[in-house]
C-alpha cells in the first residue's frame, strides 16, 4: 500500500532540500522538526539555569549568584520550562508529526496555521530571549501580584508579553489537532478505535484551548498594571491580588495537565507495544484522559490554599483535587494490568516508559498530600512542593517525552538509534532524576522554602546530594544529543515497521512520503492488537503478522 | 433573508427593553436584567447571524463549550468571595 | 478556478468549507474564555463593591453606548447580507454590503472615539484625568479601569475585523467568491458577529448602571 518496496523512495526529507523549503513548508512532519529544534534550544537554556541554581545550592551561604541573580535565575528556570519547553514539547514535536500519520490523513486540517504557529512560537522566543538578555525578571514563573506590577523593576512587561505571544501558538496548534481529529479520520477510524495517544493529543488540545486565553488576558493585565499604572490588581483602589492569582491559576494549574496529558498517550503507545499485549482498559483509559482535562478545572484553589481564600473554598478545592487522582489512579493501574502477563522486553522507550509510570506516581502521591489541607499548611512554598511538581512535570512528560522521541525516532529520521547507548541514557535518568528530586522531598520536609538563595547550613548534606544528582541527570539528558546525532548519519536504516506495531503510522515507509499515505488506509482493527504467547499482531487496517 | 431581518428587529427592540429597565426601580435585580437580556441576544446573534441552526450540529458543541468552561471560572471563582471575610478595602 | 478545487488534505470542497467553520468556532471559543475571564475580574469586583461600581457607571456614556449597539447590530445584519449577495452571484451588490459593514466598523470606532474624549473631560480617565467625584471611593476607579481595558480590546477586535471585511470586500470583487465556494465569507461573518455579540455583554456591564432613582 506504500513505497516500502523498490529503491529509494521519496520521502517527507529528501523530496526538496533547499532552505526556503523548510521555512515555508506546510507539511506537518517538517513543521514538528522545526518545533523540535526550537524546544530543544530553549530546554538546553532552562537547563542552563538549573544548573546554575543548583551550584548556588551546594553551599548554604548561597554566594555564588547572590539574591537577586539568583531570583532571576529560578524565574527564568520557570519561565522557559513551562511554556517554551514543557507545554509545547509533546503536542508540537509528536503530536505534530503523528496525530495526522495515526488518524491516516494526508495533513492537519490547517497547515499554514501549523506554520504560523512556529513563527508566533519564536517571535515570543525571542521575547523571552529579550527579557532573560537585557537582565530577567525576579517575581518568579508566577507573576504574583502587587509585587510584579507595583514593586518589581525588573522586565515584567516583556516577560508577561513572551508568555501572551506564546499563547497564540498554544491556541493556534492546539484548534489544529481538535479540528484535525474531529474532520480528518480515515475511513473506518472511528473514535474508539483511536490510539490513546490521539486521545491524550485531543484532551491536552481541549485544555490549551480553553485555558489559555484566561492567561492571556491575565499576563496582559499585568502587562498594563506594570505599564501605566492601571490599578486592576492594586490593593490601594480595593483591587484583589488574590484575583490574580484566581485567574492565573485557572489556566496554571491545567497548564499542567496540558505537560501530562500527552505524556499519558505516549506511555499508553509504548507500554502495548512493548508488553505485546492489548493496553487494559481501553474505552476507560479514554474517558480518564477526558476526565482529568475536565476535571483539571476545577482543582485551582489548591495552589491559592494559605494565600487567603476563605476556609470553604479550600474545603471544596481540596476535595476536588481528590477527585482528578481518581482518573488518573484508573491510568496507573491499567498501565500496570496492561504488563500483566505480557510478553515484555526491555527497550529503550519500554525503559523510559516504566521510569514515567513509576515517577509520575510518586508525583501523583505527594500531590494527594499536598492536596490535603492540614499538611499543605506546613509544606507550602517549600522543597516539598517543587519536588512534588518536578516529579510529574520532570520525571513524568520529559521521561515520557524521551521515550516517544526513540520509539518514533525510526519512523521520523529512518535511522535505528544505538539501543545500549539509549538503555544506559533510560537508566541514567531515572536515577539522576531520583538522587536530585528525593532529597527534595526530604528538604521540604524538614522547612526549607522556595526561592531562597541561602539556606541553614544543617540542610546541607541533601541540598549537596541534589546537585549531585542534577549533574547526572543533565549527563543522561546531554547523551541522547551525541547518539541520536550519531544514528542520522551512521544508524542502520529502519524498516517501516521496526517495533512491530500496530499504528497506522508504521504502515508507511520510515520516513513517510510526503504525502503520508499513497492511498488513505481502511481501518478495520481497534488499536493494539498484540499477541504476547506468539509476539504476532494486527494492524488498525487489518493485516494480520508474525 | 425574512429571519435576518426579523432577528434584526428583535435585537433593536431588546436593546431598548435593556435601555429601558435601566429605569426602573429592579435595585439589585439590575444586573440580572441586563445580562439577561444580552444573553438572549446573544443567543439570537448565534443562531441567526452566524447560523448555528444550519447543521453540523457539532457547531454546538464548540459554541457551547466556551461558555460551558465560564461557568467553571465563574462558579467556583465566586465560591471565594461569598464565603471570604473581606476584599482589601 | 483555483480555489474551486480543495486543499490536499481534504477529500471534498464541502469537507474543507465546513472544517473551516468549525475552526472559526473552535477560535470563537478561546475569545469568549478571553473576555470572559475580563467579565470574571469584572463581576468580582462588581459583586465587591455594589455601590462603587453604580455610582462611577453613572458617568458612563448610556446614549452613545446604546447607538453603539445599534451600530453593531446592523453591521451584522449587512455582513449577512453580502453572504446571501455572494450565494446569489450578486457580486456588486455584496461589495456594497461588505462596505456598508466595514463602514458601520468605523461608524462605531468614530463615536467610540468621541465618548472617550467626553471621558477624558468628564475626569473619568486613570492616569489622565481621573477625579473621584465627592460622593465616590477609590474602587470606583476599578470600573473605569474595567471599562478602558475591556472597550480597548473590543476596539482591537473590531478594528482586526473592519481589515479583514476591506480585503475580503476587494476580494470579492475581483471575482474569487460565487454561489460555488464562498466559505471565507461565511467565516469572516462568524468573527465578526461575534465581536457585535462581545459588545452585547460590554453594554449590559458598563452603561445601564445607576439610572434608576
Amino acid at each position: 500500500m506504500s513505497a516500502i518496496a523498490g529503491g529509494p523512495a521519496e520521502t517527507y526529507l529528501s523530496h526538496e532540500s533547499t532552505i526556503a523549503s523548510w521555512l515555508l513548508t506546510r507539511d506537518h512532519k517538517r513543521i514538528a522538526l522545526l518545533f523540535f529544534a526550537s524546544i530543544t534550544a530553549f530546554f538546553f537554556v532552562g537547563g542552563a539555569a538549573a544548573t546554575l541554581i543548583r551550584l548556588n545550592l551546594v553551599e548554604p551561604s548561597g554566594q555564588l549568584l547572590g539574591a537577586d541573580l539568583y531570583n532571576r535565575m529560578f524565574t527564568m528556570h520557570g519561565i522557559v520550562m513551562v511554556w517554551f519547553f514543557l507545554i509545547p514539547s509533546i503536542p508540537t514535536t509528536l503530536g505534530n508529526f503523528l496525530i495526522p500519520l495515526m488518524i491516516g490523513a494526508r495533513d492537519l486540517a490547517f497547515p499554514r496555521l501549523n506554520l504560523a504557529s512556529w513563527y508566533v512560537f519564536n517571535i515570543s522566543g525571542m521575547i523571552a530571549l529579550y527579557f532573560i538578555i537585557a537582565g530577567g525578571v525576579d517575581t518568579g514563573w508566577t507573576f504574583y501580584t502587587p509585587y510584579s506590577t507595583l514593586f518589581s523593576n525588573s522586565h515584567v512587561i516583556a516577560a508577561a508579553l513572551a508568555v501572551f505571544v506564546n499563547g497564540f501558538s498554544s491556541i493556534m496548534t492546539a484548534l489544529n489537532f481538535v479540528v484535525t481529529i474531529h474532520r480528518l479520520r480515515a475511513p473506518g477510524m472511528t473514535w474508539f478505535r483511536l490510539p490513546l495517544f490521539v486521545w491524550g493529543i485531543y484532551a491536552t488540545s481541549v485544555v490549551m484551548l480553553l485555558a489559555t486565553p484566561v492567561l492571556a488576558m491575565t499576563v496582559l493585565l499585568i502587562a498594563l498594571e506594570h505599564g501605566f499604572g492601571i490599578g486592576i490588581f492594586d490593593p490601594a483602589l480595593g483591587g484583589d491580588p488574590l484575583l490574580f492569582q484566581h485567574m492565573f491559576w485557572f489556566y496554571s494549574h491545567p497548564a499542567v495537565y496540558i505537560m501530562i496529558l500527552p505524556a499519558m498517550g505516549v506511555a499508553s503507545e509504548l507500554i502495548p507495544c512493548f508488553a505485546r499485549r492489548p493496553v487494559f482498559g481501553y474505552s476507560g483509559m479514554a474517558y480518564a484522559l477526558i476526565a482529568i482535562s475536565i476535571i483539571g478545572f476545577f482543582v485551582w484553589g489548591h495552589h491559592m490554599f494559605t494565600a487567603g481564600i476563605s476556609v470553604f473554598a479550600g474545603v471544596v478545592f481540596s476535595f476536588m483535587s481528590f477527585i482528578v487522582a481518581v482518573p488518573s489512579a484508573i491510568k496507573v493501574f491499567n498501565w500496570t494490568a496492561t504488563l500483566h502477563r505480557g510478553s515484555i522486553s526491555f527497550d529503550a522507550p519500554m525503559l523510559y516508559a516504566l521510569g514515567f509510570v513509576g515517577l509520575f506516581t510518586m508525583g501523583g502521591l505527594t500531590g494527594l498530600m499536598l492536596a490535603t489541607l492540614s499538611i499543605d499548611v506546613h509544606v507550602t512554598d517549600t522543597y516539598f512542593v517543587i519536588a512534588h511538581f518536578h516529579y510529574i512535570m520532570v520525571g513524568g512528560t520529559v521521561s515520557a517525552f524521551f521515550g516517544g522521541l526513540h520509539y518514533w525516532w525510526p519512523k521520523i529520521t529512518g535511522r535505528l538509534y544505538p539501543e545500549m547507548w539509549a538503555r544506559g541514557a533510560a537508566i541514567l535518568t531515572f536515577l539522576g532524576f531520583n538522587v536530585t528530586f528525593f532529597p527534595q522531598f526530604i528538604l521540604g520536609y524538614l522547612g526549607m522554602p522556595r526561592r531562597y538563595f541561602s539556606y541553614s547550613p544543617d540542610l546541607q548534606a541533601w541540598n549537596v546530594l541534589s546537585s549531585a544528582g542534577a549533574s547526572i541527570l543533565a549527563v543522561a539528558y546531554l547523551m541522547p544529543l551525541f547518539y541520536l546525532g550519531w544514528s542520522l548519519l551512521w544508524g542502520e536504516r529502519a524498516s517501516a515497521n521496526p517495533w512491530h506495531a500496530t499504528g497506522l503510522e508504521w504502515r508507511t515507509s520510515s520516513p513517510p512520503p510526503e504525502r503520508n499515505f499513497a492511498l488513505t488506509p481502511l481501518v478495520t482493527q481497534a488499536p493494539y492488537q498484540y499477541n504476547p504467547s506468539d509476539g504476532s499482531y494486527v494492524t488498525q487496517d487489518g493485516i494480520a503478522n508474525g | 433573508m425574512v429571519s435576518y431581518l426579523i432577528a434584526w428587529a428583535a435585537l433593536l427592540l431588546l436593546l431598548g427593553a435593556s435601555a429601558g429597565s435601566a429605569y426602573l426601580p429592579l435595585g439589585s435585580f439590575h444586573p440580572l436584567a441586563n445580562f439577561g437580556i444580552a444573553a438572549i441576544q446573544a443567543a439570537i446573534v448565534f443562531a441567526v447571524f452566524m447560523r448555528l441552526r444550519h447543521p453540523p450540529a457539532i457547531k454546538w458543541v464548540f459554541a457551547g463549550a466556551g461558555f460551558f468552561w465560564l461557568l467553571f471560572l465563574f462558579g467556583l471563582g465566586v465560591i471565594d468571595y461569598l464565603t471570604r471575610a473581606g476584599m482589601p478595602r | 478556478m483555483a480555489s474551486l478545487r480543495p486543499e490536499m488534505q481534504y477529500a471534498t470542497l464541502d469537507q474543507q468549507t465546513e472544517t473551516a467553520q468549525l475552526g472559526m468556532w473552535v477560535f470563537l471559543a478561546t475569545e469568549v474564555l478571553f473576555f470572559g475571564a475580563l467579565i470574571f475580574g469584572y463581576y468580582i469586583y462588581r459583586i465587591s463593591y455594589p455601590d462603587e461600581f453604580v455610582s462611577a457607571g453613572r458617568d458612563a456614556k448610556f446614549l452613545l453606548g446604546s447607538i453603539n449597539v445599534a451600530i453593531l447590530v446592523t453591521s451584522s445584519l449587512t455582513m449577512v447580507g453580502a453572504l446571501e449577495c455572494v450565494k446569489r452571484d450578486m457580486i456588486p451588490r455584496a461589495v456594497a454590503a461588505l462596505l456598508a459593514t466595514a463602514g458601520l466598523g468605523f461608524a462605531f470606532l468614530g463615536v467610540k472615539g468621541y465618548e472617550y474624549v467626553q471621558d477624558y473631560h468628564d475626569h473619568t480617565v486613570p492616569l489622565l484625568s481621573f477625579v473621584l467625584k465627592p460622593d465616590q471611593h477609590a474602587p470606583a476607579e476599578l470600573f473605569w479601569a474595567f471599562y478602558y481595558v475591556a472597550t480597548g480590546i473590543h476596539a482591537v477586535h473590531l478594528s482586526i475585523g473592519i481589515g479583514a471585511v476591506l480585503f475580503y470586500a476587494w476580494r470579492t470583487r475581483s471575482g474569487r467568491y460565487s454561489s460555488l465556494y464562498y466559505s471565507p465569507i461565511e467565516v469572516l461573518g462568524l468573527y465578526w458577529s461575534f465581536v457585535d455579540t462581545v459588545w452585547l455583554f460590554l453594554f449590559a456591564a458598563i452603561y445601564p448602571l445607576g439610572r434608576a432613582g
